[in-house]
């Protein structure tokens, strides 16, 4: 995504980024980038809370409109009020499920290889 | 419970991905130069293009991820999330308003904030190819946006 950010401010549409993956996002570089630190899947702010989503773009629109040079980030104040333990569950490898994450790379390798052989211009997604 | 700290979203994936035995790891792109755009026009004067990673919720859109080009009225109920990597042990994706700001852009169109949601938005997939996003998919969105006469762009990956 910020790839396409990057294509598109070069082209002359200023973009802001809202998203929730502060060290992928500044590690690519994008002009603007609202920073919402919630588990992924919920940019916007949490389900059904319209007030504060509403919030997040009115504050990606402030953004927009004031940043004025590249790299310029923001973050939400607003924090996650579900579970306090997200930061860490996120993809956690550990002995538990190490032998299972294992078998499921096993298996994805098989579906892509059956993929590039029935449809090769479907993309893989990103790991 | 642990104090608050930015996850490392870049190191959590390579540890997982090595851990289903891929052996090299993802390498994100980087860039030393980051282009910038100033807006030409006041907000309540401009067209607001917005592009997401999540798929149409329609038979096509749940059984290929590609580009899309959907009208953003009437405002989607769902969108096809599957497949993304987004933290489903917490949360959930059901609230397309969660991700997905079409709704909320109406009511500020409505009220003067912004000149106007443009007629379609981009879905997005998250290839593994930077080839890919940067030489196929981004010129096709930008085709989209220019046909929509869109002024900015939002883009909000899940």
């Amino acid at each position: 995504m910020s790839l396409v950010a990057r294509h598109l401010e070069d082209s002359g549409i200023p973009t802001i980024v809202v998203g929730s993956a502060l060290d992928i996002i500044e590690h690519v570089g994008v002009p603007r980038y609202l920073h919402t630190d919630f588990p992924l899947g919920n940019p916007l702010g949490t389900p059904f809370d319209r007030e504060m989503q509403r919030q997040h773009v009115d504050m990606a629109l402030d953004l927009l409109n004031e940043a004025c040079q590249a790299n310029t980030v923001c973050r939400s104040p607003f924090s996650w009020q579900g579970d306090p333990g997200w930061r860490d569950d996120y993809s956690r490898v550990t002995d538990a499920n190490r032998a299972a994450l294992a078998a499921a790379g096993e298996a994805r390798r098989a579906k892509q290889i059956v993929m590039k052989k029935t449809n090769p211009k479907q993309q893989i997604p990103m790991p | 419970m642990m104090s608050p700290y930015d996850v490392p979203y870049m190191e959590r994936t390579r540890l997982y991905y090595e851990a289903q035995g891929y052996t090299i790891p993802y390498q994100w792109a980087h860039h030393d130069y980051t282009p910038f755009s100033k807006l030409t026009k006041p907000l309540p004067q401009l067209r607001v293009g917005l592009v997401t990673t999540a798929m149409p919720d329609t038979e096509q859109g749940r059984a290929e991820r590609k580009l899309y080009s959907t009208p953003s009225r009437p405002v989607p109920d769902s969108m096809f999330t599957l497949g993304l990597s987004w933290h489903d042990t917490v949360t959930h994706t059901r609230d397309v308003g969660s991700f997905l700001p079409i709704e909320a852009l109406l009511a500020i169109e409505s009220e003067g904030g912004i000149g106007s949601l443009a007629p379609h938005f981009q879905s997005v997939p998250t290839a593994y190819s930077q080839r890919q996003t940067i030489e196929e998919d981004a010129p096709v969105i930008l085709s989209h946006m220019k046909k929509d006469e869109v002024d900015v762009a939002i883009l909000v990956p899940l």
